[in-house]
């Protein structure tokens, strides 16, 4: 398979009063042509970092890239000159972001932002910038877009602001699509029409996709490959199947476990125990060991390497080491390890 | 039980543009009971903050009322009256970043409504209230100083609940508290929340996207679609004998953490036209099963009737 982008041992890094907050500590992953690799993991362990540094979109200072490479297509984005990664941004590359209120220029109207993309990147009179904007507008699931196409920002909902930011990202069909909780604000129905259309345009255009999400079960809809993060390292990735049906990392197992199933009962849900670390100071170690009810001794002393579980699945857990001792996981997810089995007795596929 | 919260026939018109109207609530009735959390969901753009915003008396209505202990929220109130009000209902918004002030100290930001509302007679008693609120939220007192860019996501929303909480409210609107936090961190705000509620009686609106969320925390949930309600029912009941055709396509549409499932699950695309509702014909909400009420006309209601009893 082709690979689009690799991001090579990223290390980022934000000065602040207090010293130096290490919010990206050495993220390496690939991504190929037509895929879609979901990015999950907690608030505050480096997602949306990572993703603004692919689009060079984070303010330097008080950010700096201090290791490591992004290569689009084998060229080396982290040594672009501003001007240069202007006709990479927007075109080749576009992000749709967390926050749709920061997204759009609350003071101009819906349809001259995103006929303003249209004009910048591709050829294009400004009747057909129009039209072309208002079908994007009706793409996305907006009603009456002819209306909406004069109003602005704060006339519409939070989750019609969220489609126009999805419109303005797919008005020049890039080569990677980061798309950055696209759907949080939206509801179930909005959102797998959304899904549906990303995968559409995906389908046709091929374009390759990096959505980050907390919802699992959106990872379970548009992933191809699922990467974990964790205090600012991706601490497991394999296929979407191995992922949520073999997972081997302690936190992807507190993460598939907190999640109410539509059948939960009226007890407590799961919470991993303890408050994330300080990346001010990262700990010596594994960062998740002090929260981690697997943890071994190993795991205060020295960080666990990745490990290869198969020839797409890693995760950096001691566990998997050969003189490891057997753990039990959680039961949500030795029920799902179970389903897995049966899957794969039918596909043959990856071993335990 | 008792209704603490009446929603009669609310209407909350923006006049967009020139001329043009958006009902963004638009003749919508129900009740909230004392103790219970209404979970309110629906289609982005339906109106649901609106409704929430409308009722905690952000914006003035343009029709109908919202009774809250018998009385209107927007009566004309004597100050001290619509001090009171104010401190009785309170608000958690989905963004706590924004919502929370960076200027000003996690003590400060706790104690503003105790300050307005002369909760505290001297300092100490002011601290002291400010420990115990963020104690309740699983904080503890040496955040009080610091500033809310020093905490992360989950934090800040707890530190947005505490603000809520100082003041002594009876009942609370959660417009989309936990969409942005990761899993882990939506289970705490929810145990939280809930553990709150068994504590002190308080009485919640949960508006949120996430179904599996808004069931697990809910006692009865609201559908909303386009400035309407369309279907409200006990939660389980929701979820096993959904009626409205609206409803049944949002919850085809939820998402499940399990791969296989997503390859085939089926979605039911809801078409408002099939309705077909005459000019002038009477639809509304009408009791289907004992609770359960759905949006209908004379002709669904003896449809609906005959398929679920
Ligand atoms: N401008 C900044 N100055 C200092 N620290 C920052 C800055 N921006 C981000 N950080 C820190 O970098 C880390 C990673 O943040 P990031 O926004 O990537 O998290 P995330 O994984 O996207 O979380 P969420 O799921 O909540 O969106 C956090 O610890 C955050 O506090
Ligand atoms: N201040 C305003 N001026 C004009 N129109 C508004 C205003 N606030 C909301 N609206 C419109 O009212 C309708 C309902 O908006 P509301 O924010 O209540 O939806 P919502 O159900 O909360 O959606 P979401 O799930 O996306 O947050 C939308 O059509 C919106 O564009
Ligand atoms: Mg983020
Ligand atoms: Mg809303």
């Amino acid at each position: 398979m082709e690979k689009v982008l690799e991001v090579k041992d990223l290390h980022i890094s934000f000065d602040v009063y207090g010293g130096e907050v290490q919010a990206v500590r050495g993220v390496s992953f690939d991504l190929y042509k037509g895929e879609t690799l979901a990015i999950v993991g907690e608030s505050g362990s480096g997602k949306s970092v990572t993703s603004k540094a692919l689009m060079r979109l984070l303010p330097m200072p008080p950010a700096k890239i201090k290791q490591g490479q992004i290569l689009l297509e084998g060229r080396d984005l982290t040594k672009l000159s501003e001007k240069e990664m202007q006709r990479v941004r927007g075109a080749e590359i576009s992000m749709i972001f967390q926050d749709p209120m920061t997204a759009l220029n609350p003071t101009m109207t819906i349809g001259k932002q995103i006929t303003e993309v249209l004009l910048k990147h591709q050829q294009m009179t400004k009747a057909e910038a129009k039209a072309r904007a208002i079908e994007l507008l009706d793409l996305v699931g907006i009603k009456e877009p002819a209306l909406r196409f004069k109003q602005y920002p704060h006339q519409l909902s939070g989750g019609m602001r969220q489609r126009v930011v999805i419109a303005i990202a797919l008005a020049c069909n890039p080569k990677v699509l980061i798309a950055d909780e696209p759907t949080t604000a939206l509801d179930v129905t909005i959102q797998a029409q959304i899904l549906e259309l990303i995968k559409d345009i995906q389908k046709k255009t091929r374009t390759s996709i990096i959505f980050i999400t907390h919802d699992l079960g959106v990872v379970a809809n548009v992933a191809d490959r699922v990467a974990v993060m964790y205090a600012g390292k991706i601490v497991e990735k394999g296929t979407v199947d191995e992922i949520f049906y073999n997972p081997k990392h302690p936190y992807t197992w507190g993460l598939l476990a907190s999640m109410p199933s539509l059948e939960h009962g009226d007890e407590e849900l799961y919470s991993i125990p303890g408050t994330p670390p300080d990346l001010l100071n990262p700990p010596k170690g594994d960062a998740f060991a002090p929260r981690n009810a697997y943890a071994l001794k190993i795991d205060y002393e020295m960080e666990p390497p990745m490990f290869q579980v198969s020839d797409t699945h890693y995760a950096a857990t001691w566990l998997l080491h050969p003189n490891a001792p057997k753990v039990e996981p959680p039961k949500v997810v030795r029920e799902r390890m179970k389903k897995f089995e049966a899957l794969t007795k039918d596909r043959g596929g990856e071993k335990r | 039980m008792n209704k603490l919260v009446e929603v009669k026939n609310l209407k909350q018109y923006f006049k967009v543009g020139k001329g043009q109207v958006v009902k963004a609530v638009d003749d919508v009735t129900f009740d909230i009971y004392k103790g219970e959390t209404l979970g309110l969901v629906g289609e982005s753009g339906c109106g649901k903050s609106t409704t929430g915003r409308t009722i905690i008396g952000l914006y003035e209505a343009t029709g109908g009322e919202v009774l809250f202990n018998g009385l209107s929220v927007h009566r004309k109130k004597s100050a001290k009256e619509a001090k009171e009000l104010k401190r009785k209902m309170q608000m958690i918004f989905q963004d706590p970043y924004a919502s929370l002030n960076p200027r000003m100290t996690v003590a400060d930001i706790i104690a503003e409504g105790i300050d307005i509302h002369g909760l505290a007679k001297s300092k100490e008693e002011r601290m002291n209230r400010v420990y115990e609120m963020l104690e309740t939220v699983g904080l503890n007192r040496e955040h009080a100083n610091r500033y809310p860019h020093e905490f992360s996501g989950g934090q800040r929303q707890r530190i947005g609940i505490a603000r809520a909480l100082a003041v002594e409210p009876e009942f609370i609107i959660a417009d989309e508290p936990i969409s942005a936090l990761d899993v882990s961190i939506q289970a705490q705000v929810v145990n939280l929340m809930k553990k709150l509620q068994r504590e002190k009686g308080l009485t919640y609106l949960f508006i949120a996207h996430d179904l599996s969320m808004v069931k697990y925390i809910s006692d009865r949930i609201g559908v909303m679609y386009f400035g309407k309600m369309v279907e409200l029912a006990d939660a389980e009941e929701l979820y096993r004998n959904p009626i409205h055709p609206y409803t049944k396509s949002l919850l085809s549409a939820i998402p499940h953490p399990d791969p296989e499932t997503e390859r085939t699950r089926k979605r039911i695309i809801y078409d408002p036209s099939q309705h077909n509702y005459k000019e002038g014909e009477d639809v509304r909400m009408r009791e289907i099963t004992p609770g359960h009420f759905v949006y209908c006309s004379e002709a669904e209601y003896e449809k609906y009737k005959a398929m679920h009893s």
